[in-house]
């Protein structure tokens, strides 16, 4: 079975990036959902976000 | 006038909030202009454009957070922060106070069992939060634009290589395992699998099938690009394969704006043996094609309801093009309207909040009106020059690019639409004024109630000359949204618009208005 058929069997769980609405939507349904408090990397910064990128 | 400013370094809110955060504040005394917001290029754009920007503003980074402000007066920036910190902690406090990790990877340590991520960044950002998703082997919906085509063709294929959904760039609206998603109403559970191309085209026809007693499996999106020949419907046909398999679904509705030729045959061929019955909406498109490959081709967004509920039932599937009222009912509706308007007033304005809403009442009314005049019109002879300024008969989407720069989508926000009812009433030759609701999660809390004071005062300044406004609706909403869908249009009904079941039929009934007073002049 591919993942997709499988999500359709599985309890939604949630990771929201960005707007915050969506998660608290999701809350208020009773929804399992987890909020990240993103930021952009290396303060928006492409030329650090990039050399960041590489030290993963 | 003079500009006041604050500054603080390295806090981060989000765009939504601080657009919405920026309209308050302008409503305070005294304020001509008001920003709040990160230091991105748009917002210091944004900030020059409204004359509110300093060198400092200028050479903040997108961490960096200001508040300015143009006033005619000295006045105590003290208080504007104030303000500002306080609308901040009501947003904090109007959501649950759980724990937010800083990143993906941290969340997914919190909340082993994630399955899906929702992703709303901007667009810059988002496609590297993507990919790190995929290979987390997570779902993605991707609500963010500005994602380019090159990236979405990887990031789709790298989804399909590792049997995901990826539902997006620009993706609006999915429904799955019955929790709606972004923007998206609250559907019963049914036996109707969907894959849409277009946001709030999708959100109608889904809406359509709860109010007909049935409803949906899943609801997955794809982006409005993915139909394209440069992506192939990558996603299209991810989707069609699992709602092939999935024991829940029983037919299967495929909507999009009429795709490239070579996808749609694509498409078509994968449902073409279906032993599922297939409904598919190729808004406008080619119908004989759908036929030739066994599938139930539609008229409308309605048309395709009616039909992938008629299935489900074991009725028999026939075209729906009329109306739910009786003919002799929408007759004296049309009568009464005409006997209201001054000679003068012969043109419509539509003004829509829900793109796909706006491309199907300018199709439907094209055959009847001939070609209206738009921001997205159907050929590009009958784009507006200014946005700003109707002509003739003519059909705005306000949520498309050229109205949202720096502003929240009308569906969050209203204000655009508030403004220009009102512009379109001081048009003397204006006689009908066509518009959406859209309910549901994701917009605004009540997007009725934003807009009645406007109505109110555009009906007004028409009476005021003598004319008068005819102002005709629809509401994609349930029972179940959360806005109440009786309040809703018990409100419109209250101050003489007329509420009809769906996009189709308001335009519908507009275009018969329209076209029995050009039969009087």
């Amino acid at each position: 079975m591919n993942k997709i058929n499988e999500l359709f069997n599985k309890e939604i769980s949630v990771i929201n990036m960005g707007l915050e609405s969506f998660y608290t939507d999701l809350k208020k349904q009773d929804v399992k959902a987890i909020h990240v408090d993103w930021r952009p990397p290396a303060g928006g910064n492409k030329k650090m976000a990039s050399l960041l990128s590489r030290l993963k | 006038m003079k500009v006041n400013y604050e500054i603080r370094k390295n806090t981060y809110y989000d765009s939504v909030t601080l657009m919405l955060i920026s309209k308050e504040i302008k409503k305070m005394e005294g304020i001509k202009e008001a920003l709040v917001g990160m230091g991105t290029d748009l917002n210091k754009e944004l900030a020059t454009m409204l004359n509110i920007t300093t060198d400092e503003i200028n050479d903040l980074g997108a961490n960096d957070f200001f508040i300015s402000v143009l006033s005619e007066e000295d006045l105590n920036m003290k208080e504007i922060s104030i303000k500002v910190d306080e609308l901040l902690t009501k947003k904090k406090n109007d959501s649950p106070s759980d724990y937010n990790p800083p990143t993906l990877d941290s969340a997914l340590k919190y909340q082993a069992d994630s399955n899906v991520v929702v992703i709303s960044l901007p667009g810059k950002y988002a496609a590297d939060e993507v990919r790190k998703s995929l290979k987390s082997g997570l779902h993605v919906m991707l609500f963010s634009d500005n994602v380019s085509m090159k990236e979405e063709k990887e990031l789709k294929t790298l989804a399909r290589e590792k049997g995901l959904l990826m539902m997006g760039p620009d993706c609006g609206t999915a429904i799955i395992n019955n929790v709606p998603l972004a923007f998206a109403n609250v559907i019963k559970k049914g036996k109707i699998g969907i894959v849409g191309a277009s946001g709030t085209g999708t959100q109608e026809v889904t809406v359509i099938i709860d109010k007909l007693g049935e409803g949906v499996s899943q609801v997955i999106g794809t982006g409005g690009r993915d139909l394209k020949s440069e992506i192939g419907g990558i996603m299209m046909l991810q989707g069609i394969e699992a709602l092939l398999k999935d024991p829940n679904t029983e037919v299967i509705v495929l909507i999009s704006k009429p795709p490239a030729d070579e996808v749609a045959k694509k498409v078509l061929k994968a449902i073409e043996n279906s032993p599922k019955p297939v409904v598919v909406d190729f808004i406008g498109g080619d119908k004989e094609l759908i036929e030739q490959y066994g599938a139930y081709s539609c008229a409308t967004l309605e048309d395709a309801a009616y039909k992938a509920v008629a299935l489900v039932k074991g009725e028999e599937v026939e075209d729906f093009n009329g109306f739910t009222l009786r003919d002799d009912e929408i007759d004296k509706i049309v009568e009464k309207e005409v006997s209201k308007f001054h000679s003068k007033q012969k043109y419509v304005r539509g003004l829509y909040t829900g793109g796909t809403l706006a491309d199907e009442a300018m199709k439907l009314l094209n055959k009847d009106l001939g070609e209206l005049y738009s921001n997205t019109p159907l050929s590009p002879k009958y784009k507006l020059s200014d946005i700003n300024k109707s002509i003739k008969n003519t059909c705005i989407d306000l949520g498309d690019d050229d109205f949202t720069v720096g502003k929240p989508h009308p569906m969050i926000d209203p204000t655009t639409r508030v403004e220009r009812i009102i512009k379109e009433a001081e048009d003397d030759e204006v006689a009908l004024i066509l518009m959406d609701f859209v309910l549901g999660y994701g917009s605004h809390e009540d997007p009725v109630g934003e807009m009645i004071p406007s109505i109110k005062k555009s009906q007004k300044i028409m009476m005021d000359k003598g004319n008068y406004l005819s102002v005709v609706c629809s509401i994609c909403g349930t029972d179940k949204d959360p806005q109440s869908l009786e309040e809703s249009q018990r409100r419109l009904e209250e101050i003489g618009a007329i509420v009809m079941p769906s996009n189709a039929q308001a335009v519908r009934l507009a275009s018969k208005i329209l076209k029995e007073l050009k039969g009087n002049c």
